[in-house]
């Protein structure tokens, strides 16, 4: 039984990605002794939010096998929809502003999720498309304004309050926190989530099983919007500014994030722990290069360098283990 | 057979159609130019007068930024009271590529004069000269590109006095002494790397030698990166006094950052004042005591009255031609450090409490 429990750990890819991210840290941690502290942890949390989140529902959508690189221009709809409404005075309650920057998501998610699963219209292609329609509409609305901090009163005091963390946690690194256990007991234990897994494995045997493929396509696009809505009110509580081109090319930070954490491009493999482990390699990365002392100038390069590095060792770390696993299947 | 000759047919009339359009309009503009020029002038007086008839075009470094907002609308208001038609072009993102199709529709359209912020110092040269070769006067605002791609550049402020404003800031915020650091946006943009190598001109006098550069952080203007980036600084230099951030969202993110933070370290640098205004102030809760800018309308209307200059003929872009901007005053094209020309607006403005509340609403 033991045994059995051991190798379920070890077989999986999460275990080396694990492996991958604790290394990482190490390393950082000999050239960097501030890097392992409280809050150099939560601030890195806090400054990722956004990216963590959003992998969850890319996550969602790579299973079934689309893509969505729209995301960071429906954050950026949403964001700005609360930076405005706060500019010009016409709604303050924060939680209120939140459930309108996720409804703006939701919006704009389900109708990229009507276009590719009902029109049947390529989901990079269709994304794309609303990837300048929605930044387009961003601008819009902005109307070249940006709201600065001054603009945004109380609305900013969330990302720097914890009352929703009790009084310990930052009430972002809160929320960040929920969508995860949320994803993934919903992911793991209900039948919504299985028939995510069962779409993206083999969409013609969900179908004759009598799953509605195009339904559940729909729902993850919105629940892809939903969660680029929320982070749009996110990023503008943390940088206590909107511009309509905030995030601007981050979606490939949140698709590279999914790819890291061992969630397949083709649909139906992939799971909410990966999608947490990349996103955090993601941040240390980011996080610790500063930090470390190299050059500003090649920084750019040593990320690239290191994500494929991550990858590959996380490919070679797990044929190791599943070698490992088969020789004891032998005896 | 008799559908393709039709398709032939319909393509020759379309053809010939558009080119009788674009003779017939030039020679439009040409007849009307005269009475127009003379109506400005009687109107203007002391106008230069010459827009009159002519298209101006404005190319600014990317849409949604009020920064630039008001840079065109500086342009716009100067061009339309010559009497000249104002295009006004937003790219959809700060880069070369982006602006390289902008440049090239306003080649197509035809118009007199093209005032650009690069995005970039070398990529858009192609481009410009294409323009240059047919017949545009060229001229850059805000942020040059490099001497052979413009006629001349309006500098916002000469990079020297930049230079000079913030290592001053930067000595009287530390006390004279200490560790500070920089926080740019990208590694190759333009006028960052030019104000923060001024800096380091000035810093060679013997009056700032106590003042220790611990790095030139770049946060890419992201805001995001820019976050990383000042919160490394923080634990890394734990005597750091002073963050010049010459950059306006580097400025704001570091802003947050310290403030937030509660931390000691005080900052300065380039920003928007209506994007600045909740962290300037004198005292412990504010994070940066003063910062500097140039009033973008006024870069703006001095590109403007570059542009009318230039398409009159009353500069070329040389060392030593001197023209008067309407009421700004009367400008000179002088010699730039990268060889070409420049004409500069004046020293940068300094933003501190005593009048950020009046600013922060104009931009």
């Amino acid at each position: 039984m033991e045994k059995k429990l051991l190798k379920k750990i070890t077989g999986s890819r999460e275990a080396s990605l694990f492996l991958v991210l604790v290394i990482l840290c190490m390393v950082i941690q000999i050239f960097s002794p501030s890097f392992l502290t409280a809050k150099s942890i939560l601030d890195m949390l806090k400054n990722n939010a956004v990216i963590m989140i959003m992998a969850l529902g890319m996550l969602c959508v790579l299973l079934v096998g689309g893509i969505d690189i729209s995301i960071t221009s429906t954050l950026a709809l949403s964001g700005m929809t609360v930076g405005m409404l706060l500019k010009y005075n016409i709604i303050h309650n924060t939680l209120l502003l939140f459930l309108i920057a996720i409804l703006v998501g939701a919006i704009c998610g389900a109708i990229i999720g009507f276009v590719v699963a009902r029109g049947k219209v390529l989901p990079i292609i269709a994304t794309m498309g609303f990837m300048y329609i929605y930044r387009g509409l961003a601008y819009l609305i902005a109307r070249s304004q940006w709201a600065s901090a001054e603009n945004l009163g109380g609305f900013k005091n969330f990302a720097l309050e914890k009352e929703l963390g009790l009084g310990i946690l930052n009430n972002v690194i809160v929320i960040v926190l929920v969508c995860y256990i949320i994803f993934f007991a919903v992911m793991k234990w209900t039948k919504t989530g299985r028939k995510i897994y069962a779409v993206g494995s083999n969409p013609e045997a969900a179908a004759v099983s009598g799953i509605n493929t195009k339904r559940i396509k729909l729902l993850v696009y919105t629940l892809m919007g939903m969660l680029a809505g929320l982070c749009g009110a996110l990023a503008v509580a943390v940088y206590s500014s909107a511009q309509p081109n905030m995030l601007y090319g981050k979606e490939m930070d949140v698709i590279a994030a999914c790819v890291i954490g061992g969630v397949s491009m083709s649909g139906g493999r992939g799971t909410v722990a990966g999608a947490l482990l990349g996103s955090l390699i993601l941040a240390v990365i980011a996080k610790a290069l500063p930090l470390v002392g190299i050059d500003s100038i090649v920084q750019n390069t040593v990320k690239g360098c290191i994500i494929l590095a991550v990858i590959i060792f996380n490919v070679v770390a797990q044929r190791m283990m599943q070698k490992e696993n088969l020789k004891g299947r032998e005896m | 057979m008799r559908k393709q000759l039709v398709y032939a047919f319909l393509c020759t009339a379309a053809i010939s159609g558009i080119l009788a359009g674009c003779s017939s309009k030039s020679s439009a503009t040409e007849s009307t130019a005269s009475p127009q020029k003379t109506e400005a002038a009687s109107k203007d007086g002391a106008g230069t007068g010459g827009a009159a008839g002519k298209t101006f075009a404005i190319v600014t470094k990317a849409a949604g930024n009020p920064y630039n907002e008001k840079m065109a609308q500086g342009f716009q208001k100067v061009i339309e009271a010559e009497g000249g038609t104002c295009i006004i072009k937003h790219p959809e993102s700060a880069t070369a590529d982006a602006q390289v199709s902008v440049i090239q529709s306003l080649i197509s359209q035809g118009v007199d004069a093209l005032c650009i912020a690069g995005n970039d110092e070398n990529a858009l040269q192609a481009a410009l000269e294409e323009a240059m070769t047919a017949g545009i006067k060229v001229s850059c605002l805000d942020s040059k590109v490099n001497k052979d791609s413009r006629q001349t550049f309006v500098n916002q402020a000469g990079t020297t006095e930049i230079g000079q404003a913030l290592m001053d800031a930067v000595y009287d915020i530390s006390g004279g002494e200490g560790d500070w650091a920089i926080l740019s946006a990208t590694s190759q943009a333009t006028n960052q790397n030019a104000w923060i190598e001024a800096m380091k001109e000035v810093m060679k006098e013997s009056k700032y030698s106590k003042l220790n550069l611990v790095e030139v952080a770049y946060g890419d203007d992201e805001p995001q990166k820019s976050t990383d980036q000042t919160q490394a600084l923080l634990s890394k230099y734990p005597d750091l006094k002073v963050i010049c951030a010459p950059t306006t969202v580097g400025i704001n993110a570091a802003a947050k950052v310290l403030q937030d933070e509660k931390s000691k370290v005080k900052l300065t640098g380039l920003g928007l004042p209506s994007e600045m205004a909740e962290y300037i102030g004198n005292d412990d809760a504010h994070s940066c005591p003063y910062m500097y800018l140039w009033n973008p309308i006024d870069v703006g209307s001095l590109g403007a009255y570059t542009s009318i200059a230039l398409v009159d003929g009353s500069i070329t872009g040389k060392t030593g031609d001197k023209f008067t901007a309407g009421e700004m005053g009367d400008y000179e094209v002088i010699g730039a450090s990268d060889g070409g020309t420049e004409i500069i607006l004046g020293p940068p403005f300094k933003f501190d409490s005593s009048n950020i509340d009046e600013w922060k609403s104009v931009y």
